[in-house]
């Protein structure tokens, strides 16, 4: 149904660190797999070992660069796939009912067997989260996995979405934002988590993490505390080591419990 | 945005089949017998013609009946309805017609609004998609009124009126143009506010996901034949509306000039329909760097 | 109308069976979870058990069902039917071809088995496959090592008896300042990224030290954008503001390190006892003692006369060595491209977390003197390097300096730190020797690879040529311990040291992106000589693929993909083990392979067999062992040490030593794959010192006897090398050699120019041009993986903002790059966040049409390229006429990095091909499917 819940129980997403995505695509791949396997049609490739391959993904990772002002450049690796928007323009313009956001967690969903492949939802998504499947016909789209995240075949730990699974620096996180205590709500909270394309009012359940502030050192107005040398040059090794010897021993500042 | 030839043909032809059906609807001399059967042939042929053309480029055309079912939410599901309704009103006011010679005019003028409500539905599948500031105007929906009106009027023979309208036309072509040129800078989306980077510093895309074009690149990121857009533009609307202007202008209304003007105008609403697709650019492109 | 959603099953059967079993999309080894469904493999996912990913798993190991079933795989054996290089080829049966290779063989071991060169490029299996080319008898086996990362290995072991790479690790749990050099990806690839992930979340600070920021410098705090082949300059300016302001931990040096070892001053080797342990002044006596003496506080500043001669100690000479204003700040800046006031203040901030943010553990541990230590000092910075440093000519140095300055910060093997990995640490005396001693139809003497101590154990005939094909453990670089399998082709085609009759290689593809000089090398593998015949007689090869390598094989011995076969990741070979904890796995057959191929290890065994080698038959002649698994469950080294360390004894109940057992291999799989054993609380830092370690270790079967040593920041194997080309001593360096083994073998860390700065013309050839992994693509065999490379088919060379604006380059531009070797013609694309003199591109991206089963105008073959056509194996020719190798002159390590080159702008070649290309080989596969709709489970 294209109406969108007015509510939805809950709100299930991901944050996705730009702080620590290191850029490894292992999410596209492993949400490829476990989507090539899983819920709805096979993610197909044309010419898989030809010239211009090319097949459907829901998830794909963007490199950046971000030039501040008189400072180094820095590169952001940038995840994407399905924000699951509140206010989920995908949904309301598909004319068959295919597209839906599922009222108990806020999941959008496309319903396979339903939809024409007018393409028109890709059009209306701003983000490229769409990708109309060539063999099958059919728009693929990211699922958050719903065929894992409350599977009872797999384990508890492991109904998360693959590519939260899967992410080796730990820069995917998924949860319920609709809970102010979920690792999600909190991560959001305590590092500015932000919306993409905030001027389109798509309302994105996903946040992204900015990364934190970078080369602070290269910054001319900071007093950097340089090492004071031990002895005057003059005095020479054994003046330098004299010093260095009425050091000893210790210098432990902090004490850690026994664990 | 990837200009495909089967929607080009669908919102070129449909466009001018509805604006046909709209001028008959309301014509209070319409001709009957034979004379009408010829004049709804012609707009049932564009309209129904132009309305399967859209349905090439689905992946799934057999479940095109499931469109029907969205009407409370999505545009494309309203234009589907529309055109039904459309059709089949003025396919019983044309039955009317022809077989009965009898003019059912409140049926005619229904027929109408729902021919206009479907070019108008048509126009709002694209001017309500955000995704593409170009599009995202009330002025699309006033285009694609103006040219199915204006070619309406052309293909019905209303030559006066026609040659009025295609004036008009060309006003808002121009003014949708002019605006729709710096319509993404207006929007104020660009690759800060789509990656939220943008207060650090100039964003630029280093390297894209994958290797070669993948669907979204090859629908919505389309940079053929920007080179020759003004080229483009001034053809569009010499075929669009000058020649038919001054050719009926010159020469009045008979048969071959009329098919000339007809053609010309044709071409030119596809050309300017070309550029329609081909320029618009969409969000998406930002991600690649590109537009 | 109420708002209506589908039902849809959001519990659907996953698979069938799960079969759990090590990953080999690269050399990390991750534990995998491959589902099943209608015995096919569906999905691939991370073990959570295994304790090197933790259930993580990086693009590569998903994507491990479109390298199962690679179009490219090779179906059985062939033999060549074409010239070399057209990629002509007959299948025949396993039965012909091991008949043709033993036929080959068997001469070759009864009459001179060094005329057999085997090579295994990136093997796993190396402790296999060294015992079966030491029970062939030929001296010239080494893996892929030499030109991969030696000095990282080499440097490691040889300072502080363990290194980075995959043999330690940071103190992921308690670093807090995290420093890494040159490292896009390296084989600890998933726990990297766990560990960065894990500074990071816990807000530690990184700073990465890289010409290129991408990958894990994208993520670092602190980018510090190095000119190539300065880090040495760079480190020891660190060493030098640290020593100087008395950041250092003095305590550490003094009891842990040479630091306070004693030096003759007339040969410049340490003072030692009879029993040959390193003297130290006692601080608390005074007296002279040995420096594992009960209870001894080694004195760093003494001084002690004896003989008429006055020892000074290591730290003395460290001083002055490091406290020179060469290594200011101040002076380093302009080479290093780093600002004096960021090299002061990252060494204020090593500084100031190793020692303000140090921090105890409560754990008691007992020092090698029997000193008790109710605590663990810990200092929670930790480093990270790799063949960043490592890959260039003053690689080794570099390495070992790096490895100075996390020593004077007190950082190695303490919480918070660097830590090693079982079976590190390990001192250089408990590691072999090179062995090189050839006997007819007879093994050799002993392993061929090892650590020479001086000049004694170099392997060089009586007439002081090289025992060795590759010339390894010679005066051109006396300390290769892992071979130089890059010189092989070359020096085999020369006939230099000698003629070689037979090349085996296996998966190592060496007429591409493994080899310098890549068409040098296609020519040296097609060239004849006057009879007609080729000059590097015959080669036999091993892959699973139909890489590019394949072609220039006489005789294809085929192996099976990872999934289909037994394979062993053992303790004693390249170990998967982590800081707290000894573990090792296997790889089994969960599918088995549907053509007619074999595990290549079986394949060694069958043709052991047949040859009759000693090791690998019984008495009678008769098999020990009919295949692998075979092998891997009853093979033992010594007595109760076998490949596998995990459920030894008859009843699976021994770890480390133990009788076989016959069910060890399903004891495996029903645990996972692998073994983990932990190593108790209170053994797990301090581990060359611990007490508690040691003795875990010996239970092992990692040592035979508890062996507790100094780090040797004063290398004495270096200062034997030094002296003897100071004249000193009956093996001597050849004249060419003598001054540059002098310079370079200094015992103490410095800093050369790399040699092709001082052997190119640098304002001809100004610019440093480099290579990175990507971190989705394994070398060569990414690219024939059907989902991977949809992520990185081409290549483009990253310029940075200086180098596009100088020559006046546009988005979509090609350049023409010129070294004095060669000239590549490839597309360019901009990179801000790049050093201003470096240029870069991904590694083995770009392929030879017609190779993996692509087609040949797939991106890879069209504008991909490989920077590996612009560099050559040997340096350009001096004064003297000779040309010397590309390598760091102490390993033999293969300087990929010093390269330089010029650039200009050019037009695209027609096609948008780059260039040089080459001619479309036939493919011996045929070519890949045009679509693909993978879904096991329909
Ligand atoms: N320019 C440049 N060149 C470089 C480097 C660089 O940084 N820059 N790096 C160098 C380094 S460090 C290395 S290690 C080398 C790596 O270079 P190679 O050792 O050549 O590595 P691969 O491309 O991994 O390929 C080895 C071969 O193994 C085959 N293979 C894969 N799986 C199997 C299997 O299961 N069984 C068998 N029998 N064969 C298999 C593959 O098909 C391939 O032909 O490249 C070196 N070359
Ligand atoms: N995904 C993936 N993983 C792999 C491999 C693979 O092919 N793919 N290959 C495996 C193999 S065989 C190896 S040897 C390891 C190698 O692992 P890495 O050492 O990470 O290999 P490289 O990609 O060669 O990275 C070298 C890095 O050093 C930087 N660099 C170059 N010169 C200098 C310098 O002078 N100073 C500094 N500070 N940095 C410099 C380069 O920019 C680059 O980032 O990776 C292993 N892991
Ligand atoms: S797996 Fe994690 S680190 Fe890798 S690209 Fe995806 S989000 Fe980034
Ligand atoms: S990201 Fe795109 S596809 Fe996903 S909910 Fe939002 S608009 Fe729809
Ligand atoms: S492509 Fe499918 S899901 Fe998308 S709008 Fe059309 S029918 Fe709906
Ligand atoms: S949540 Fe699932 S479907 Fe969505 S991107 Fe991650 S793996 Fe893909
Ligand atoms: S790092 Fe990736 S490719 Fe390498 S073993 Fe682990 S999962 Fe496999
Ligand atoms: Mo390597």
């Amino acid at each position: 149904m294209t109406d969108l819940p007015t509510s939805t129980e809950k709100k299930l997403g991901l944050v996705i660190d730009l702080d620590t995505c290191v850029g490894c695509h292992a999410c596209v791949i492993s949400c490829k797999g476990w989507n090539t396997e899983n819920y709805g049609a096979p993610l197909s490739d044309q010419r898989p070992y030809g010239e211009e391959p090319m097949g459907t993904f829901l998830n794909r990772v963007h490199s950046y660069e971000v030039k501040p002002e008189g400072g180094a450049a820095q590169t952001v690796h940038f995840p994407k796939s399905c924000l699951h928007c509140e206010n989920a323009p995908c949904v309301t313009v598909c004319p068959t009912g295919a597209s839906y956001k599922r009222k108990e967690d806020g999941i959008v969903l496309v319903n396979e067997s339903s939809c024409i492949g007018c393409g028109l939802c890709a059009w209306a998504c701003p983000y490229g989260a769409r990708e109309l499947d060539q063999a099958e016909g059919v728009m693929k789209k990211c699922t958050l996995c719903v065929d894992r995240i409350y599977n009872e075949n797999l384990p508890e730990v492991d109904r998360v979405p693959a590519c939260v699974r899967t992410c080796p620096a730990g820069a995917r996180h998924f949860g319920d934002f609709a809970d102010p205590e979920s690792n999600v709500s909190k991560l959001t909270a305590e590092r500015g988590g932000m919306d993409l394309m905030p001027e389109l009012n798509t309302a994105p359940v996903n946040k992204y993490l900015p990364p934190r502030l970078k080369d602070s050192w290269d910054d001319e107005s900071v007093l950097a505390p340089f090492l004071e040398p031990v002895a005057e040059e003059t005095q020479g090794f054994m003046g330098w080591l004299d010093k260095q010897l009425s050091r000893l021993p210790g210098d432990v500042k902090q004490t850690e419990g026994a664990e | 945005m990837h200009p495909a030839a089967s929607v080009i043909v669908f919102t070129t032809l449909s466009g001018a089949g509805f604006g046909m059906l709209a001028w008959l609807g309301i014509d209070s001399t319409p001709s009957t017998g034979w004379g009408a059967f010829g004049y709804y042939f012609v707009a049932f042929a564009l309209a129904v013609g132009g309305l399967l053309s859209s349905t090439f480029h689905l992946g799934h055309p057999e479940r095109a009946m499931k469109a029907f079912t969205q009407w409370r939410t999505s545009w494309l599901s309203r234009e589907g309805v529309c055109a039904v309704l459309a059709l089949t009103v003025m396919g019983l006011y044309a039955a009317g017609l022809i077989f009965l010679g009898e003019a059912l005019s409140i049926l005619g003028w229904i027929g109408a609004i729902l021919s206009l409500g479907t070019v108008y539905t048509t126009s709002m599948i694209y001017a309500q998609l955000a995704t593409i500031p170009r599009w995202n105007t009330p002025l699309t929906s006033l285009l694609y009124l103006t040219f199915a009106i204006a070619g309406g009027a052309l293909l019905t023979g209303k030559v006066t009126i026609a040659l009025v309208l295609l004036v008009a036309a060309s006003f808002v072509q121009v003014i949708w143009w002019k605006k729709g040129d710096t319509a993404f800078a207006d929007r104020g989306t660009n690759l800060g506010t789509a990656t939220g980077l943008g207060d650090r510093g100039e964003v630029r895309s280093l390297a894209h996901p994958h290797t070669s074009p993948n669907y979204l690149m090859r629908e919505f990121i389309y940079t053929v034949g920007r080179k020759h857009v003004q080229k483009l533009r001034v053809i569009s609307l010499t075929l669009m509306a000058a020649v038919p202007v001054v050719l009926l202008a010159l020469f009045g209304a008979n048969h071959f000039i009329a098919l000339i003007a007809v053609l010309s105008h044709i071409a030119g609403v596809a050309t300017s329909r070309w550029l329609f697709f081909a320029e618009a650019e969409h969000t998406v492109g930002i991600y690649y760097g590109m537009r | 109308m109420t708002f209506q959603q589908p039902k849809i099953d959001t519990s659907p059967k996953v698979s069938d069976e799960i079969r759990k079993t090590t990953c080999y999309m690269c050399a990390c080894r991750c534990g995998i979870n491959v589902h099943m469904k209608d015995g096919k493999v569906a999905y691939i996912e991370g073990n959570r058990d295994h304790p090197v990913n933790q259930g993580v798993l990086c693009a590569k190991g998903s994507a491990g069902i479109m390298q199962v079933n690679a179009p490219s795989r090779l179906k059985a054996p062939m033999k060549r039917v074409g010239p070399r290089g057209s990629g002509e080829f007959e299948e025949i049966s396993w039965e012909e071809a091991l008949d043709m290779a033993v036929a080959r063989l068997k001469p070759l071991r009864d009459n001179a088995p060094e005329k057999l060169a085997f090579f295994t490029g990136r093997d796993q299996s190396q402790s296999f496959t060294g015992f079966w080319a030491q029970n062939f008898g030929t001296p010239n086996f080494a893996a892929h090592g030499g030109f991969c990362s030696v000095n990282m290995a080499a440097g490691g072991i040889y300072t502080m008896g363990g290194a980075f790479w995959e043999f330690g690790q940071p103190d992921w749990d308690r670093a807090k300042l995290f420093m890494i050099f040159g490292v896009a990806e390296d084989h600890d690839s998933n726990p990297i990224k766990m560990g960065i992930g894990k500074i990071k979340g816990r807000g530690g600070k990184v700073i990465g030290v890289n010409p290129v920021r991408s990958g894990y410098n994208a993520v670092a705090d602190e980018w510090v954008g190095i000119t190539p082949g300065t880090d040495g300059l760079f480190i020891l300016s660190l060493v030098h503001e640290l020593m100087k302001a008395g950041k250092i931990d003095l305590e550490y040096l003094a009891q842990f390190t040479n630091a306070p070892g004693l030096i003759d001053p007339e040969t410049g080797l340490l003072l030692r006892n009879a029993d040959d342990k390193v003297m130290v002044v006692d601080s608390v006596t005074g007296d002279l003692v040995p420096f594992d003496q009960k209870g001894a506080r080694p004195n760093l500043g003494a001084t002690y006369k004896a003989d008429g001669k006055t020892y000074t100690t290591v730290m003395a000479k460290m001083a002055e060595k490091y406290l020179d204003p060469q290594y200011a700040p101040e002076n380093v800046a302009e080479k290093t491209g780093v600002s004096a006031k960021k090299i002061k203040t990252i060494a204020a901030e090593l500084a100031r977390v190793a020692f303000e943010e140090s921090f105890t553990l409560d754990h008691a541990w007992t020092d090698f003197r029997g000193d008790k230590h109710d605590k663990m000092i810990g200092r929670p910075v930790a480093m990270h390097a790799m063949r960043g440093i490592s890959a260039h000519s003053n690689g080794f140095q570099t390495c070992r300096a790096l490895h100075v300055l996390q020593i004077v910060l007190g950082t190695v093997e303490v919480p918070g730190g660097f830590r090693f990995k079982p079976p590190y640490p390990k001192p250089i005396e408990q590691h072999p020797k090179p062995h090189g001693k050839v006997s007819k139809s007879a093994p050799l003497d002993g392993p061929h690879l090892g650590f020479t101590r001086g000049p004694e154990d170099l392997m060089l005939k009586e007439d002081g040529s090289p025992i060795r094909i590759d010339k390894a453990f010679t005066w051109e670089n006396p300390m290769s311990s892992h071979g130089l399998m890059h010189m092989v082709i070359s020096n085999a085609h020369a006939g230099d040291p000698y003629k070689i009759d037979t090349l085996f290689m296996y998966m190592a593809n060496m007429s591409w992106n493994s080899s310098m000089n890549t068409r040098g090398v296609i020519e040296m593998l097609t060239d004849k000589d006057e009879n007609g015949d080729y000059v590097i007689p015959y080669l036999i090869y091993s892959d699973a693929y139909s890489s590019e390598m394949v072609a220039y094989a006489d005789l294809i011995l085929p192996d099976t993909t990872y999934l289909e076969r037994h394979d062993c990741i053992s303790l004693l070979d390249r170990p998967i083990c982590e800081a707290d904890a000894a573990a090792d796995a296997i790889r089994w057959p969960v599918i088995e392979p549907d053509r007619d191929v074999r595990g290549f290890q079986s394949t060694l065994i069958h043709l052991a067999n047949r040859l009759g080698m000693q090791g690998f038959v019984n008495e009678d002649g008769s098999a020990k062992w009919k295949d692998y698994a075979d092998y891997i469950v009853n093979h033992e080294r010594k007595p109760g040490i076998g490949p596998l360390a995990g459920f030894r004894g008859k009843d699976g109940d021994k770890v480390g030593r133990g009788e076989v057992n016959p069910d060890q291999l399903d004891r495996y799989i029903e645990n996972g794959g692998f073994f983990v054993e932990h190593i108790p609380e209170g053994a797990d830092y301090y581990k060359p010192w611990n007490s508690a370690y040691q003795d875990w270790a010996v239970g092992m079967g990692i040592y035979d006897a508890p062996s507790p040593y100094l780090f040797q920041l004063y290398s004495e194997p270096m200062r034997k090398f030094q002296r003897a080309a100071e004249g000193h001593g009956d093996r001597q360096p050849p004249e060419n050699l003598r001054e540059r083994v002098k310079y370079v073998m200094d015992p103490l860390p410095f800093w050369y120019e790399p040699f092709e700065d001082t052997a190119v013309d640098l304002d001809e050839y100004p610019i440093h041009a480099l290579t990175q992994r990507p971190m989705a693509m394994y070398h060569s065999w990414g690219t024939q993986n059907a989902w991977l490379r949809q992520l990185h088919g081409t290549n483009p060379l990253y310029l940075p903002t200086k180098l596009w604006e100088k020559y006046g380059f546009k988005e979509g531009d090609w350049a023409k790059v010129t070294s004095t070797h060669g000239t590549i013609t490839v597309p360019v694309a901009l990179q801000e966040a790049l050093n201003d003199n470096t240029v870069w591109t991904w590694n083995a991206i770009g392929k030879r049409k017609g190779a993996w089963a692509l087609d040949k105008d797939a991106p890879e073959a069209k504008q991909g390229f490989l920077l590996n056509h612009l560099i050559h194996e040997l340096l350009p020719a001096k004064g003297d006429g000779l040309r010397v190798a590309n390598s760091d002159p102490i390993t033999g390590q293969a300087a990929w990095f010093d390269l330089r080159v010029k650039i200009e702008k050019a037009d695209a070649p027609a096609g948008e091909q780059s260039q040089p290309a080459f001619p479309e080989i036939k493919s011996p596969v045929g070519q890949g499917p045009d679509h693909l709709e993978w879904k096991v489970g329909k």
